[in-house]
């Protein structure tokens, strides 16, 4: 007996002082011998900054694992200390920014027998978004992995593709990840 | 409430998603105007999404977070009443131990929020923000008040519809859903665009909480049912 789902709404313009209560753009320790910042701006179809969206990422641990609850197969198993979830707002700016740990490569679709490029998945809310918009953030020093990705590889655009590799550390040491919402600028999003 | 086949649920999932959800482009509602996307979207084979998700909030949820009406010294003003219902999977099956969210504005139809210009009073006996997690019978419970209407910009005399926001997680990263929970017969429905971007009636409909005598606590408060069915299917780890 298939349900049909609960159709989604706007998460509107009010949500902070219900969701965003207690940070938790951090995932690791700021002292984690392996952590990286990746950031960046949200930006309009007219290019101007979102700065009443909420960010979340979802992503393997490095060992390419997902702690998920009550996992108990192959790559469910849970990592203490890394729970992979992360939430954050944009600022004034449209600026957001998580302290994380580069995650490894997990399986494709087709299970063992080809896996993805290390990625995190990115949901954007915002007020004027009836439902969540969903991307992936690869790494600029996995040009291999990412050439072999079979999701990477499945986009036919090169523009559209180039929207989903994150661009090399700043002076600050940020990854840095702009969303374009709309535009010809604007980064690819998945039908999850 | 979600029981009935609807028209679009023709059992394949991505043209019943895109009957089922809003589009991201509703030019009634401005502010999508510059803000939907507009590319195509990248399609996923379902494995990928449907495996695993975030378990956020367990061990965070304190015992009073769900009853909105104890979290201030006095007693908030407005009509009292209860929101109860069960999250399920598109089988049917239980969503256990999930995190739920919710936020709305206070009877005034003012929100604790920096941004709200509205006129109306703020309580300050109350916050307007709840969580809780479902049970082994994917049920959960809120006490609050009921949300007032409120005025938005969107257009001339625009108004909200009293609306209770809803954040879930379920078992996989495809199951993630924020959306409103409205209440019967409200008069403001058909001028709403928000409400009306579900373009299928029906859909539209599953948005509804129903008035219900039995979640109605004798002296005491209002109930109201409002089911919620997430995306997604297959055995899960949570199920095992």
């Amino acid at each position: 007996m298939a349900l049909p789902p609960t159709p989604s709404q706007t998460i509107g313009p009010f949500f902070h002082f219900a969701l965003l209560g207690e940070d938790r753009s951090e995932l690791v320790a700021q002292d984690h011998p392996s952590a990286i910042r990746i950031g960046g701006t949200v930006y309009d179809g007219a290019g101007e900054v979102v700065p009443d969206a909420m960010l979340e990422i979802w992503q393997a641990d490095a060992d390419g694992r997902y702690v998920h609850p009550g996992g108990d197969g192959e790559g469910l198993v849970p990592k203490a200390g890394f729970s992979g979830f992360g939430r954050c707002g944009t600022n004034d700016e449209g600026r957001y920014e998580f302290l994380t740990i580069k995650p490894g490569p997990v399986p494709g679709p087709d299970g063992q027998r080809t896996l993805q490029a290390p990625h995190i998945w990115v949901s954007v809310f915002a007020r004027g978004l009836l439902k969540r918009a969903v991307t992936r953030v690869y790494f600029p020093d996995e040009e291999k992995a990412n050439a072999a990705d079979p999701i990477f590889a499945s986009i036919e655009d090169p523009d559209l593709c180039s929207t989903l590799v994150a661009r090399p550390a700043d002076e600050g040491g940020v990854l840095r990840f702009d969303i374009h919402l709309q535009g010809v600028r604007q980064t690819a999003f998945f039908d999850v | 409430m979600a029981q009935q086949p609807s028209s679009e649920s023709a059992g394949h999932q991505h043209a019943g998603e895109s009957a089922v959800h809003p589009p991201y482009l509703c030019p009634d509602y401005k502010a999508t105007r510059l803000r939907a996307p507009e590319k195509p979207l990248v399609l996923l084979p379902e494995s990928l999404s449907q495996v695993t998700g975030p378990a956020y909030g367990h061990g965070r949820v304190g015992p009073l977070d769900h009853d909105l009406t104890r979290q201030h010294g006095g007693e908030p003003l407005g009509e009292r009443i209860v929101v109860t219902g069960r999250v399920l999977d598109g089988d049917g099956r239980p969503v256990r131990g999930s995190l739920i969210e919710i936020w709305q504005a206070n009877a005034a139809g003012r929100y604790v929020h920096q941004g709200d210009r509205h006129p109306a009073p703020l309580d300050p006996n109350f916050t307007g923000a709840g969580r809780c997690l479902t049970d082994d019978d994917g049920r959960y419970r809120f006490v609050t008040l009921k949300p007032g209407a409120y005025p938005w910009g969107n257009h001339y005399n625009a108004w909200r519809p009293a609306h209770i926001h809803f954040s879930l997680f379920g078992p996989a990263f495809r199951s993630r859903l924020i959306t409103q929970m409205y209440f019967p017969g409200d008069p403001l429905f058909d001028q709403d665009p928000i409400f009306q971007s579900v373009r299928d009636r029906e859909a539209r409909e599953r948005l509804i909480s129903r008035f219900d005598l039995e979640t109605t606590e004798p002296e005491w408060a209002l109930g109201y049912r409002f089911d919620i069915v997430l995306e997604g299917r297959g055995a899960t780890p949570m199920e095992r």
